[in-house]
């Protein structure tokens, strides 16, 4: 379905998705992106420009396909039998999709935070250690150690669990387990981190601790954040896109987007109207 | 008239009762305001139905029971039973005969004497059989009418029903489990005896296994020692059959669960699941006529001179590809169980899958993949069929994987199939080995139980 969008429908559609950042290069473009589950388009020719040193929060209706779209920027959809995406997706300008991209590399650059925290069943400085040990990126034990104590810290978990890092990853509480997932995303070092609706299992205090973490991390990486709430989205993004029906409605700065929607349909949703 | 008539007429009854609530039902239901009674009509007719055939049913058993004792007991009453021989052979045998008269499963005698108990018998038995008949049609009735009388439109029929029904079910369950008691209690009784005779330390440490099935006087205890048996089971199902089983079960649980298409997986699963129903006798066959001849011949090729034809290995290496299943489908569960999340945290740290699957979710799917392993542990040691026809009868205390071996499953089969008579120690050493046995392997399945159960909780 990659053919040409007639002129008249590219000029309606091109209004809003592509922002170009006056003050910050982009990190990832995606342009023109579909994602296909067998027959089935989720996305549909969706362009974005995501930049460096913002959060940028998708918002939208359940089934709208963030998750999908989100999960096509790191090929998380690989893993997803009859899983299909179109068009171009850049990170720094070098299409991820290329033949020659190695998925590793990849996900090594751009790291992801699930819904669910999904630590392994392995000890807490097992579960940090793990991408490090896999891109071989600590030369020395104590280089680990250090990864381990660098990326806990940054969490914000740290003077939690310094005492026990030998215990198991899945005996933390749902917040700390958040964070662990967070720093376990951390530790490889990434350019970009994905998250997909990290708080939704989480109580407020939890979540507002992961708000935290995601405001002071937004100096070193990319934050691409999904969220169902509209004041997590204010609070924590610089940037928001309004997706709906696997299009984007509307993207820009998130005042903008709050304060004065350009489209009918994002400030149904966001005034909750919605449906 | 046989109880097994008795038992037809109870579900004839039954059968009649059961129409009967059920047409009484439908009146209260016709009657009823709005139609609606406590219990659908089909209850009520349940509940009358198993208040006829219950109790006429037990009834049946227990005449069935008894009736022959009261038979016997009419005819030596008879003072043509007087002339009979006290005891022995020749009493059942003129006995029989005159029963098999009087039944009209014979023509005529063959032992004058039986002549006069003929009469007698048949005497008896119609006796018996016309009160067990009326007693029969009472205890229906009565229960049928019991029942019966009880329905009201308001009546819980349902309620006790739906006992009955678990109290059916608690019954069939008991049976299980008292023939296991039962079984083990037999176990347990002639182990007892064995080691009236051979001591447990010289059974369970000697080194030497030649019980002499013929031997008279007193059981010489150095002959017992089963070590041997307990080395051949352990290194034949323990040790080369899980070398065997182990890496192949688990890769190919891997290639299913992690590699393999659905379209694949569809066709490969049930397939690797028939292994498990073939026939061990068949897996017999191959081991003996396959395998074992090309394990004796790579054994010359590479300069064992003196291997045979019964080896370790032969036993081995077939019993391992026969619980390939058993290993395969448990680890294949639990790999599966092991949630998607995990798979999708590694790969999206850049973990390739093999990496996900080594790191991630082997560890997190080792409980069960251990409890499967237990499992066909101590399928593999309880085998028979297998080493009896491939590994031989030596009791060889040996590591070397071509010589013959015997095992503890062997062994028992070589006792209690042999010639010694049924008090003899060397028979009751078969029930010794299979306490053993039942032991081992019921601590086995205990703990991979245990094991699954635990891991089971982890992930809800
Ligand atoms: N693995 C899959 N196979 C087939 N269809 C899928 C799959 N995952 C998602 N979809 C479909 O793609 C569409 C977008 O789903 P997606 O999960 O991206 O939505 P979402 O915006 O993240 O929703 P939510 O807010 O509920 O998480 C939905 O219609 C969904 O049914
Ligand atoms: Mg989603």
């Amino acid at each position: 379905m990659n053919a040409p969008v007639p002129a008249a429908e590219a000029a309606n559609s091109s209004a809003a998705p592509v922002f170009p950042d006056p003050v910050s290069p982009s990190k990832i473009s995606a342009r023109g992106v579909s994602v296909y589950y067998g027959q089935k388009r989720a996305i549909d020719d969706v362009s974005i420009e995501i930049p460096k040193n913002y959060v940028t929060a998708f918002i939208g209706p359940s089934g709208c396909g963030k998750s999908t779209f989100l999960r096509s920027l790191n090929r998380m959809n690989d893993t997803i039998p009859g899983a299909r995406v179109e068009g171009e997706i850049l990170l720094d300008g070098m299409d991820i999709y290329r033949s020659a991209m190695d998925v590793v590399q990849l996900r090594a650059r751009v790291g992801m935070v699930f819904q669910k925290p999904n630590p392994f069943p392995k000890s807490i400085y097992e579960n940090i250690a793990y991408g490090p040990r896999i891109h071989g990126i600590a030369a020395s034990k104590g280089e680990l150690d250090g990864i381990v104590e660098q990326s806990l810290q940054r969490a914000g978990l740290w003077d939690e669990v310094k005492d026990r890092l030998g215990d198991s990853g899945t005996a933390l509480s749902g917040g700390q387990q958040q964070r662990l997932c967070i720093a376990r995303a951390i530790a490889v070092d990434p350019e970009v981190i994905l998250m997909d609706e990290p708080c939704s299992a989480l109580d407020p205090i939890a979540t507002a601790r992961i708000e935290e973490l995601i405001d002071e991390l937004r100096g070193r990486y990319a934050i691409v954040i999904v969220t169902h709430s509209m004041q997590q989205a204010a609070r924590v993004s610089q940037r928001t896109a309004f997706f709906h029906l696997g299009k984007i409605v509307e993207y820009g700065t998130t005042s903008d987007i709050f304060t004065t929607p350009r489209e009918e349909r994002t400030k149904d949703y966001i005034t909750g109207r919605y449906g | 008239m046989s109880p097994a008539i008795l038992f037809v007429l109870a579900f004839g009854l039954g059968l009649v009762g059961w129409l009967a609530g059920r047409s009484r039902a439908w009146a209260f239901r016709k009657a009823a305001p709005g139609g609606r009674i406590n219990s659908l009509p089909d209850f009520h007719a349940w509940y009358v139905g198993l208040w006829v055939a219950v109790p006429t049913v037990l009834f049946a058993l227990l005449w069935g029971a008894i009736s022959p004792a009261l038979v016997l007991q009419h005819v030596l009453a008879d003072p043509a039973a007087a002339a009979l021989p006290a005891f022995g052979f020749e009493r059942e045998a003129i006995m029989g005969e005159a029963r098999a008269v009087a039944t009209g499963a014979a023509q005529a005698v063959f032992n004058s004497e039986a002549q006069g108990l003929v009469e007698p018998y048949r005497v008896a038995i119609t006796r018996y059989e016309t009160i067990g008949l009326i007693v029969t049609l009472i205890v229906a009735f009565a229960g049928g009418a019991f029942a019966f009388l009880r329905l009201r439109p308001d009546f819980t029929a349902r309620t006790r029903v739906e006992r009955s029904v678990m109290a059916l079910l608690l019954l069939a369950s008991l049976v299980a489990i008292l023939t296991t008691i039962g079984i083990v209690a037999s176990l347990v009784f002639e182990t007892v005896r064995f080691f009236g005779m051979v001591s447990p330390l010289d059974f369970l440490l000697g080194a030497h296994w030649a019980p002499d099935p013929m031997s008279t006087g007193a059981p010489e205890g150095s002959s017992f020692g089963a070590i041997p048996l307990f080395w051949g089971t352990i290194y034949i199902g323990a040790i080369i059959a899980m070398a065997v089983s182990i890496p192949l079960g688990l890769m190919s649980a891997v290639y299913l669960t992690q590699y393999a298409d659905a379209s694949v997986r569809k066709v490969m699963k049930p397939l690797l699941e028939i292994l498990a129903g073939v026939p061990t006798v068949v897996y017999g066959y191959f081991a003996a006529l396959t395998v074992a001849p090309a394990v004796r011949d790579v054994a010359q090729a590479i300069g064992i001179a003196n291997a045979s034809t019964e080896s370790a290995l032969a036993a081995g290496l077939v019993m391992g590809v026969m619980i390939i299943p058993f290993v395969s489908s448990m680890a294949d569960d639990s790999i599966a169980a092991v949630p998607q999340a995990m798979r999708d945290g590694s790969l999206a740290m850049g973990a390739t899958r093999a990496e996900t699957i080594r790191k991630v979710l082997i560890p997190a799917a080792l409980p069960g993949i251990v409890a499967g392993i237990m499992l066909a542990v101590s399928r593999a040691i309880g085998e028979t069929m297998i080493v009896v026809m491939a590994a031989g009868a030596s009791a060889n205390l040996t590591a070397n994987p071509f010589a013959s071996m015997t095992t503890v499953t062997f062994q028992i089969v070589a006792m209690l199939t042999g010639e010694g008579s049924f008090d003899h120690p060397a028979t009751l050493s078969a029930f010794a080995l299979g306490m053993v046995l039942f032991l081992v392997t019921l601590t086995l399945n205990f703990i991979a139980l245990r094991v699954v159960k635990r891991y089971r909780e982890a992930y809800e």
